[in-house]
């Protein structure tokens, strides 16, 4: 039996995440800058203000360390705060916020304090926004113990997990690619949530196992479509969230498939492409055929001019290239 | 005892005398040089004791030590090793009391180095806007680590640094703790009432130096050492008591006598506490 289902875009789920937990718990509020009646940048929480009023949607300083750290101060005592980052560039300005406290007051009150604050911004290139609009910095995160990282590729798994996110007792950051807030998709209707820590095999195959995040999915998703014209089955894994990891669900379909090609946005270099190949080879090593291949953005700042900027980011033609390489047929 | 810590001792009326005007449920951050703080608040002890040995019966099982000294039951909400770690979290747990409609208040501790940090800018910004019930107390010792405060810190008191934001805020002798209970009660009932923040500066003085290891003898003349401890808070608190008839002498002795017993019980206990089982180092990474 099918549950209902209706069709939503990636911008639109978030929101209806975030107002679902905002009518369900009276301790979350939502706090950023040009979060109110301006809807974020990008408009995504257009119509939250109307609903919730200024008490809980609410309009702050241009202040990345102050706002973050009011978020981790109200975590501490009792609040359950959204924090908005605008880009994902300018987690830097609170870094210290989220990495020596928010990250870190539950393991050095040994574990008297809980920080349950979601945080949420963007990722990924490709607006022509040059180098410091258009970073993929999750990884930094992801390498501090006490954080959790969400990292969605589809408007049903946003909502899911942003859900999921609210509720969580940590600090969670929740990156959302700006490319993909017009994508649509099919969102259960009914209330759900979906875990942290569990991967989902956005489609199934035997030859190669691509795995991708946040926006990279879909790259995968097209590429494995061109490979399946060539004959080639190619499954595409999305861990959805790097913290947790379920590393399970990675090593067991790459023991099935014996290669993996790893597609994210963040840099390559010291990036998460380097740590999930590890964690694939560390568990399926003696079943691999291939040597893993990793794509990620250039070692180099986002540049602004189109042509410039396209070639930085790993494409399906990339993906199909890395397989075709590995000469499976 | 191993590891970092950075003693108190000389500016024990900002402590008491902050920490004095405030209830249990009032919230306080604290510094690196944190357990003053936390004996004032009402923190356990025995507990503070074993926290500062690495104990696994201190406030935080031994994981944070002095510097992260933390006991939620009485709002003490962490020493920070990060300076001008305390003022997000502090205003942040302003905002959260005015939120769920309490009247707590949230006090912020913060060294005279912290006032040059661009967050301390940033969250006046914040508790002025939204007229947060949050107390900046500045312990202005004289000294950010070993370089002294007037050669890296502009204009000629730190207290005024809350003036463009039209927060209220005043000097006081640190070295006086009536003077600073006075100056925080003023700031309570304020803030209470829904009147937003103030900003305190204390002028104190470390007899010790930064951290336990420094003499703090390389940058400071003993004349100026010998100045502020002609003026030692606790004589002043005890000559004030006596002169006012608040306490006898011999009740004074008395009272010097139990927190000295009770200090030393504190010590035993701690000492003769367990360090944390080794699988505990993998607990309390999440909640």
């Amino acid at each position: 039996m099918s549950m209902p289902e209706k069709e939503m875009t990636f911008g639109e789920a978030i929101k209806e995440a975030i107002a679902e937990e905002l009518r369900r718990d009276p301790t979350v509020f939502l706090m950023g800058e040009d979060v109110g009646k301006a809807g974020t940048v990008f408009k995504v929480l257009t119509g939250l203000y109307d609903e919730f009023g200024p008490e809980r949607i609410i309009d702050t300083p241009i202040a990345e360390a102050g706002l973050v750290g009011l978020g981790v101060g109200a975590a501490l005592t009792g609040m359950r705060p959204i924090v908005d980052v605008m880009f994902g560039d300018f987690i830097t300005l609170a870094m210290d916020q989220i990495v020596n406290q928010a990250a870190k007051l539950c393991y050095m009150s040994g574990g008297q304090a809980s920080v349950p604050i979601t945080i949420r911004t963007t990722l990924g290139a490709g607006r022509s926004s040059a180098a410091q609009h258009s970073q993929s910095l999750h990884a930094w995160l992801a390498h501090i113990p006490g954080l959790k990282v969400v990292i969605p590729s589809t408007p049903a798994d946003a909502k899911g997990l942003f859900k999921s996110a609210v509720r969580d007792n940590n600090p969670v950051i929740v990156y959302e690619d700006k490319m993909m807030y017009t994508l649509k998709g099919m969102v259960p209707a009914h209330d759900y949530t979906i875990p942290l820590g569990v991967a989902d095999i956005k489609r199934e195959g035997d030859d190669v196992t691509l795995i991708a995040t946040s926006s990279m999915v879909h790259v995968a998703l097209q590429a494995a479509q061109q490979l399946a014209e060539q004959n080639i089955s190619a499954e595409v894994v999305d861990p959805r969230t790097l913290v947790p990891l379920d590393k399970k669900t990675l090593v067991e379909s790459v023991i099935k498939t014996t290669r993996a090609v790893i597609i994210d946005e963040g840099h390559r270099g010291y990036g998460i492409t380097g740590e999930l190949a590890s964690v694939v080879y560390e568990g399926a090593f003696d079943y691999i055929d291939a040597p893993i291949v990793r794509l990620g953005a250039m070692d180099v700042p986002i540049p602004f001019s189109k042509p410039l900027e396209e070639v930085t980011i790993p494409t399906a033609k990339d993906v199909v290239k890395a397989v075709q390489d590995m000469k499976i047929r | 005892m191993h590891g970092l810590a950075h003693l108190y001792i000389g500016e024990e009326a900002v402590a008491v005398g902050v920490c004095t005007a405030l209830r249990d449920d009032d919230y306080i951050t604290s510094t690196h040089r944190g357990h003053g703080h936390c004996v004032a608040k009402g923190g356990n002890l025995e507990a503070m004791m074993a926290e500062v040995m690495g104990r696994v019966t201190g406030h935080c099982r031994g994981k944070g030590g002095s510097m992260h000294i933390a006991d939620m039951s009485v709002g003490i909400l962490g020493a920070n090793g990060i300076v001008g770690g305390g003022f997000g979290i502090a205003t942040g747990a302003a905002l959260s009391a005015k939120k769920r409609g309490t009247d707590q208040v949230s006090v912020c501790f913060f060294g005279d180095g912290a006032s040059n940090q661009g967050i301390f800018f940033e969250t006046m910004n914040f508790a002025a806007i939204w007229q947060l019930p949050v107390i900046y107390i500045c312990e202005n010792n004289h000294y950010g680590e070993f370089t002294a405060t007037e050669k890296v810190t502009a204009g000629t008191c730190i207290a005024d640094r809350a003036t463009p934001f039209g927060i209220p805020s005043e000097q006081v002798d640190g070295s006086d703790a009536i003077a600073v209970y006075e100056a925080t009660a003023k700031a309570v009932q304020r803030a209470r009432k829904g009147d937003g923040p103030t900003l305190i500066e204390c002028d104190t003085y470390r007899y010790r130096g930064h951290h336990v290891g420094d003499p703090g003898e390389s940058y400071r003349s003993k004349e100026e050492r010998d100045e502020w401890l002609a003026k030692d808070p606790i004589k002043r608190l005890r000559e004030h008591m006596m002169a006012n008839h608040l306490a006898s002498e011999a009740e004074l002795d008395a009272e010097v006598r139990e927190v000295d017993s009770e200090m030393q019980q504190a010590l035993e206990a701690a000492k003769a506490a367990p360090f944390p089982p080794i699988e505990e180092v993998s607990h309390h990474v999440y909640a």
